[in-house]
């Protein structure tokens, strides 16, 4: 790599460069070592942060960059992959979807209203600076027991920020999904997912194209909030990041929805050839990010940057993680109308420099360069790792362990179905949803609380439908296993209410990757990803990684969140989750194996998280999958919904209570030659339940026959609010559906809206 | 019959309401909040969201945009303005309704389907419904919870001015049945000329029985006969 041409001394109050503030960077030796390399002198301070920040893990992927590249990104229908804002997706008609998911672990452990709120309001940027008009949201969800009172802090707070940020800026919430368990507590799990619509000749990109055209910051003012944001996500949390609070960001969706809502109308009028989101690392990321997209340089005078205080250095504007801005490329000549979009929508615009030919990340101060990189070593340079792995033996010892005393125990099974269902990870989520804005732009089909949402597209028949999945127990007991079912099991639930699967996004949450037990964790779940989106033909259009998911030493379970997108040909043939009518014969997809390692039974009554997770036949699983949607294709379904946690008989309970509003009770009888404990519970996957008319059941089952698909009637719907009896053998269940209903509806509203136990106001604007 | 709707800085239902219009065989269009102009408009809509961001109250800072001077002198005189949710919040700031709508009563943001019972039918807004019939809306907000003077309730009874309550499983106007803490469970109220509504629940979001209910439609085709029955296409 050639030396800058330009002179760059350092500024009067820069400190000297020592080993100990290159480590305080989170640079190690070597790295260090590439920078000198790559400038061919000794950066300044400036330069120094600069780096710092592009090559943090958050940034610069250098641990998981070359896992990922073992991840399936193509297919005809992919027309922006890894590497742009959000990926993108045809999806006919002349329509295009953005669509990415983004963590906010880090900030939201810390300060939860606002993590979670700037989470949000990212991912939409994320979303709109391809140029699309966001549609909705989905939000993965992992916090620690909700008996603890910090717990019931997080998860309150963030729910809040999620709710207040969306809706003001007037997304509608899709669904997610949320769990408690120890393993999360200290650190729980953000991920939050956009998705965009746009016509398809509207794409725009983060590209700094056309030599000589203008550097322009739209939006908020800089200031000093959030510096060194990415790299304190790439970091373990412990006491002393109570300190770093300052580096969370502070968010407003009003600024945001103008934002939004500016971004369109500036892409629509064609001033502009490229835009991006100021988000992690600021200033410095999109603008060298820009620079390298399109193999230019580009030259920025910090002086020039719209700032909320006084006397901010070149560092701190470079490092800045103020949200709400933008940085974007207007065409010359044409600064002044995107001045006067923005000042339509009362935000400020400014020139702060220029696309150049040089290659050159280069930073001036009042005409001073204080910073002159090479963009491609900066973007493209991080140096990245591949780490040893090994499986912890704690974790293989937990997998091999004998569940066999669950499996014949007995007891009450009345009792512990009630106990399950009132589990937080199995009860309703409405408590959450109900304070998202789930109807704004009156096209959601299929609302939270189904197995997948649906959105519409305006003006046509055909929807969008989404979910997120990941069981990170499963993942925590076999990582490759278990990302492959968090993939099987997305696209099943998309198959559930009559989706094609079609693209994905992920999110891998992990610990520190430097420690060879959670590297194994890393790799063997990305390679389950891998395996499992290759299947299903469902290729990986970008999301995130976010890594150092530990407090004190302990990491999170591994959490590949999957985000997945399918297609709907018909709005108004959507499947549901509940029991539609009474007379319906209930029928049950795949086979019930009994498998207990890794439940949410032992898990709740055995306060175990250990044995085998279920197995998965990926082939056997994307037969069923086809089989219910041909089924779909042909009206001859009720319902479907996907068993999952809880096993069988809580998919039975979920499809019989429905919305609450309108409950069945339902009688079933399995057969199984199978002990009732793994019969009811075991986690089974490869399982769908559907319900149909007594005289459609014949072509049910010819056409589970002609995929190779089990299925077999195990029972009946019976009359609206009746009781839910299912025989196992010799013994079983007998329950009115009300006292389902007051668990599975009632247990997060009492834990969270108790008096006593009041969450923290957090603090408002 | 030619809609204005009224977008604010945060407004985020501009386009819904846009949509409802146009379903409803109208022809609607949009005045940006720092503009004058409806010397051609049949009635307006002032559209739920968060205007400039609802940060002080919600509507507090709306009802002093150059928009709504036109829309206090397009009331005035006699014009039709439907105010949902946000846009509720702003006619009651504006006094173009009276009373005020707080936090509701569990100090959270509420998103649910709302049953609604129709009080009134001999209104513009809603004689395209049955007495008593009960429609279901979603209501989306933070602050939908009424209030007035007692006086002022009274006046609204006495006057048939409530058109809309909030009721339960059972079409009873219970506290159960009381999404927000409204005062005697009023979801939509008109002015004293009834010519301005106000309505909590999104008519707007209830046009399409794909995404829950058709229900809403009924405040559009009332307000359609209206002005069709007073010469106005």
């Amino acid at each position: 790599m050639s030396a800058a041409a330009t002179e760059v001394s350092p500024r009067a109050s820069d400190p000297t460069i020592t080993p100990e503030l290159v480590a305080d960077h989170g640079l190690s030796t070597e790295e260090y070592e590439r920078i000198l390399e790559a400038l061919g002198r000794e950066p300044t301070l400036t330069e120094l942060g600069v780096f710092s920040a592009m090559w943090s893990e958050h940034c610069g992927y250098k641990n998981s960059k070359r896992l990922l590249s073992l991840l399936p990104t193509e297919a005809p229908w992919v027309i922006e992959g890894p590497g742009e804002n959000a990926g993108v997706i045809d999806v006919g008609d002349g329509w295009a979807v953005a669509f990415k998911i983004e963590s906010h672990n880090h900030p939201s452990a810390v300060e939860p209203y606002q993590g979670a709120a700037t989470g949000v309001g990212g991912i939409l940027r994320d979303i709109f600076t391809m140029g699309a008009r966001p549609i909705a949201t989905l939000d993965s969800l992992r916090f620690g027991d909700l008996d603890d009172g910090r717990v019931r802090y997080l998860f309150g707070g963030v729910v809040k920020g999620i709710g207040d940020y969306g809706n003001c800026v007037g997304i509608p919430n899709l669904g997610g999904e949320v769990y408690f368990d120890r393993g999360y507590e200290g650190n729980p799990i953000v991920n939050a997912m956009a998705i965009g619509l746009m016509r398809r000749d509207e794409l725009i990109t983060g590209a700094a194209k056309g030599v000589g055209n203008t550097l322009m910051t739209v939006g908020a003012r800089t200031g000093r909030d959030g510096i060194h944001g990415a790299t304190f996500a790439s970091e373990e949390l412990s006491e002393e990041n109570e300190a770093k609070r300052p580096r969370v960001q502070v968010g407003d969706p009003f600024t945001e929805k103008l934002l939004l809502e500016a971004s369109l109308e500036l892409i629509g009028s064609g001033a502009i050839t490229g835009i991006q989101d100021m988000g992690a690392a600021g200033l410095t990321s999109s603008a060298s990010e820009m620079a390298g997209r399109a193999g230019n340089g580009v030259e920025i005078d910090v002086a020039l940057v719209p700032v909320r205080e006084a006397r901010m250095t070149p560092y701190e504007i470079l490092l800045s993680e103020s949200q709400e801005r933008m940085l974007v490329i207007a065409e010359t000549g044409r600064e002044d109308e995107v001045g006067r979009i923005l000042q339509k929508w009362e935000l400020e615009a400014a020139v702060i420099g220029q696309v150049t030919d040089d290659g050159m990340f280069r930073v001036l101060e009042n005409g001073t360069v204080v910073a002159d990189i090479p963009s491609l070593p900066l973007t493209q340079g991080c140096p990245t790792y591949e780490r040893p792995g090994l499986e912890s033996k704690e974790v293989k010892e937990l997998r091999e362990r004998d569940l066999s005393h669950i499996s014949s125990g007995q007891g009450d099974l009345t009792g512990q179905l009630l106990e399950l269902m009132g589990s937080p990870n199995l009860a309703s989520k409405r408590w959450l949803f109900q304070q998202y804005d789930t109807t704004v732009r009156a096209a959601s089909v299929i609302r939270p609380g189904g197995d997948a949402g649906v959105v519409r597209i305006p003006g046509t028949r055909r929807g969008i439908a989404a979910t997120t999945d990941c069981n990170g127990r499963y993942c925590f007991l076999h990582p490759r296993r278990g990302a492959a079912i968090a993939v099987a099991e997305a696209a099943r639930n998309l198959v559930c209410v009559g989706a094609v699967p079609t693209a994905v996004t992920n999110n891998l949450n992990f610990g520190n990757p430097l420690k060879p037990a959670i590297y194994h964790q890393l790799r063997e779940a990305v390679l389950g990803i891998a395996e499992a989106c290759l299947l299903f033909e469902t290729p990986v259009t970008g999301g995130n990684v976010s890594l150092y998911n530990e407090t004190d030493g302990a990491a999170i379970y591994p959490t590949p969140v999957i985000g997945m997108l399918g297609m709907v040909e018909d709005v108004e043939r959507v499947c549901r989750h509940a029991f539609a009518r009474t007379g319906d014969a209930i029928v049950l997809l795949g086979t019930n194996k009994g498998e207990m390692g890794a439940s949410e039974y032992a898990y709740v009554l055995h306060d175990l998280v250990a044995g085998d997770p279920p197995g998965i036949d990926l082939l056997a699983e994307r037969e069923l999958q086809r089989a219910v949607l041909a089924m779909m294709q042909e009206d001859l379904l009720g319902s479907a919904h996907d068993c999952a946690e809880g096993g069988l008989a809580c998919t039975l309970v979920e499809a019989a209570l429905g919305d609450g509003a309108h409950s069945f009770g339902i009688e079933v009888a399995l057969t199984d030659q199978m002990a009732p404990v793994p019969l009811l519970f075991g986690e089974s996957q490869g399982r769908v339940v559907v319900s149909c008319l007594p005289e459609r059941l014949a072509r049910v089952a010819e056409l589970a026959g002609s995929h190779d698909v089990p299925c077999a009637q195990i029972g009946q719907v019976s009359e609206p609010g009746g009781s839910l009896r299912i025989r196992a053998g010799t013994s079983g269940v007998d329950v009115p559906v009300r006292d389902l209903a007051d668990a599975f509806f009632g247990v997060i509203p009492a834990r969270m809206d108790s008096p006593a136990e009041a969450t923290p106001a957090p603090d408002t604007w | 019959m030619r809609v204005v709707v009224v977008t604010f800085p945060g407004s985020n239902c501009d386009q819904d309401c846009h949509r409802a219009v146009e379903l409803s065989g109208g022809e609607p269009s949009y005045l940006w909040h720092r503009e004058h102009g409806l010397s051609d408009a049949d009635a307006v809509i002032l559209p739920g969201g968060f205007a400039y961001g609802d940060y002080l109250r919600a509507g507090a800072i709306a009802r002093f945009s150059p928009a709504m001077e036109d829309v206090v002198a397009f009331a005035r005189q006699g014009g039709p303005v439907l105010a949902i949710c946000n846009g509720f919040q702003i006619a009651c700031e504006a006094d173009l309704l009276p009373g005020a709508l707080m936090r509701n009563r569990t100090i959270r943001f509420h998103s649910f389907d709302q049953r609604l019972r129709v009080e009134t039918t001999d209104t513009m807004w809603t004689s395209s419904y049955e007495p008593g019939q009960i429609l279901s809306m979603p209501v989306a907000h933070a602050e939908g919870n009424y209030e007035a003077d007692p006086d002022t309730l009274d006046r609204l009874e006495a006057d048939g001015r409530v058109l809309f309550r909030y009721v339960d499983a059972k079409g009873d106007a219970s506290d159960e049945g009381n999404p927000n803490g409204s005062a005697r469970n009023i979801a939509g109220i008109m002015n004293e000329e009834g010519n301005v509504m106000g309505l909590m629940p999104h008519p707007d979001r209830a046009m399409d029985a794909v995404v829950g209910s058709v229900d809403g439609c009924g405040v559009f085709q009332s307000l359609a006969r209206h002005l069709s029955s007073a010469g106005v296409g």
